[in-house]
């Protein structure tokens, strides 16, 4: 195979047709080409192309499998934490920490583009916590998790939350090594959210729906939200809470604990 | 804008590919179910080009349909969105491409 431009000729210095009729030779050594034709760069297999074949997040993916493994190696149950901003990813982390802190060891990666604010929430609340800040970033990366884990050193066996950067779109294409993605939508949003950002929903295991509470003030169906979410991701699971009152808490560590349980089976 | 981020490791990609030689043009493979906008990419790319091998090069993208197939009655049908049925209704679609994210090619001014 040449290995110049990809086709089937043989690479030395030889002339050859391509299908399309064009021909041209392959130098060697570094010095130029001779050309046979009407030689126009960019047609698809000029003399310099090298072919590359590379998936852009790769180096990504490759730092989030690293992440995997060694949460594995932990049997660390590590969520990846989304939603717009605004929607309760603190507020529910608190909440959690607060309620089952004494019998469940929670510790958390704080995403934000600025500021600490977060992480001193989730500290007071008390949890251990470590801020990863993005600075113009819109999303965490695997990279980012990694040094926060450094950082954090979570206990074997205990369940890492990671909080993701508020936004319901960049955070989806960005695996961080966690075991699944949860996508918080708060009942103040509209409940087409799951149409309107559907990679996020498409990406996310559970759909958890926030500040249930206020659903007697405001226009939100429950039902709807759901199937339109079911519409992009048909195994979605869904479980209802109020991070304020605490109510639906007790489906959401149910869920939770049916996952633990997957990744302390693992061998 | 993870645009940028994207941005940012096709030109990473390419200026290890390129092992110092300047790179006249980079041709990407962006499918329109990958969740980037190619629009996005090709502003930023000049300005994360700039100052490395990729200075001044040309961007090529080739966008990629979405194309999935029916779990109900194996028919193979353009997808537009992530949650477009099959024309026989199902939603149990797989999908085949559009979700591509690839650096295809580059072309290097000087044969090294």
């Amino acid at each position: 195979m040449c290995g110049i431009c990809g086709c089937g000729a043989a690479a030395d210095g030889e002339d050859h047709v391509h299908a399309d009729g064009t021909r041209h030779r392959h130098g060697h050594g570094g010095h130029s080409h001779d050309h046979d034709h009407d030689h126009v760069h960019g047609h698809g297999h000029g003399p310099h192309r090298v072919d590359l074949e590379a998936r852009i997040l790769a180096k990504n993916d490759e730092l989030a499998a690293r992440n995997r493994a060694w949460f594995a190696g932990r049997r660390i149950l590590a969520i990846n934490l989304m939603s717009s901003p605004g929607a309760g990813k603190t507020s529910l982390l608190e909440r959690m920490i607060r309620d089952w802190g004494r019998d469940l060891a929670l510790s958390v990666l704080e995403g934000d583009q600025a500021t600490a604010l977060d992480r001193d929430r989730i500290r007071a609340a008390g949890a251990p916590a470590v801020q990863l800040s993005t600075g113009t970033g819109c999303h965490l990366d695997a990279e980012m998790v990694a040094r926060g884990l450094r950082e954090l050193d979570p206990a074997d066996g205990s369940v890492v939350l990671i909080e993701n950067v508020g936004n319901l779109v960049c955070p989806a294409l960005f695996d961080l090594g966690e075991h699944a993605k949860a996508v918080i939508l708060s009942v103040t949003e509209g409940e087409d959210k799951p149409l309107k950002y559907p990679h996020m929903f498409a990406a996310s295991s559970v759909m958890i729906v926030n500040k249930i509470d206020l659903l007697p003030h405001v226009d939100f169906d429950v039902a709807r939200a759901v199937a339109f979410a079911r519409t992009v991701n048909p195994g979605i699971d869904m479980v209802e809470v109020s991070a304020k009152t605490g109510q639906g808490l007790d489906r959401w560590r149910h869920w939770l604990r049916h996952e633990a349980k997957a990744v302390h089976a693992s061998p | 804008m993870h645009e940028l981020a994207i941005t940012r490791s096709i030109v990473a990609i390419v200026g290890d590919a390129s092992k110092g030689r300047k790179v006249a043009r980079v041709a990407v493979d962006i499918g329109k179910l990958s969740g980037v906008m190619a629009d996005a990419i090709a502003f930023c790319f000049p300005i994360v080009a700039e100052g490395t091998a990729l200075h001044g090069a040309a961007l090529d993208i080739n966008l990629i349909d979405g194309w999935a197939r029916c779990g109900a009655c194996d028919t193979e049908f353009v997808a537009d969105t992530l949650f477009t049925p099959c024309p026989c209704g199902s939603r149990q679609a797989i999908r085949l491409r559009g979700e591509e994210l690839k650096v295809k090619a580059i072309e290097l001014e000087e044969a090294g």
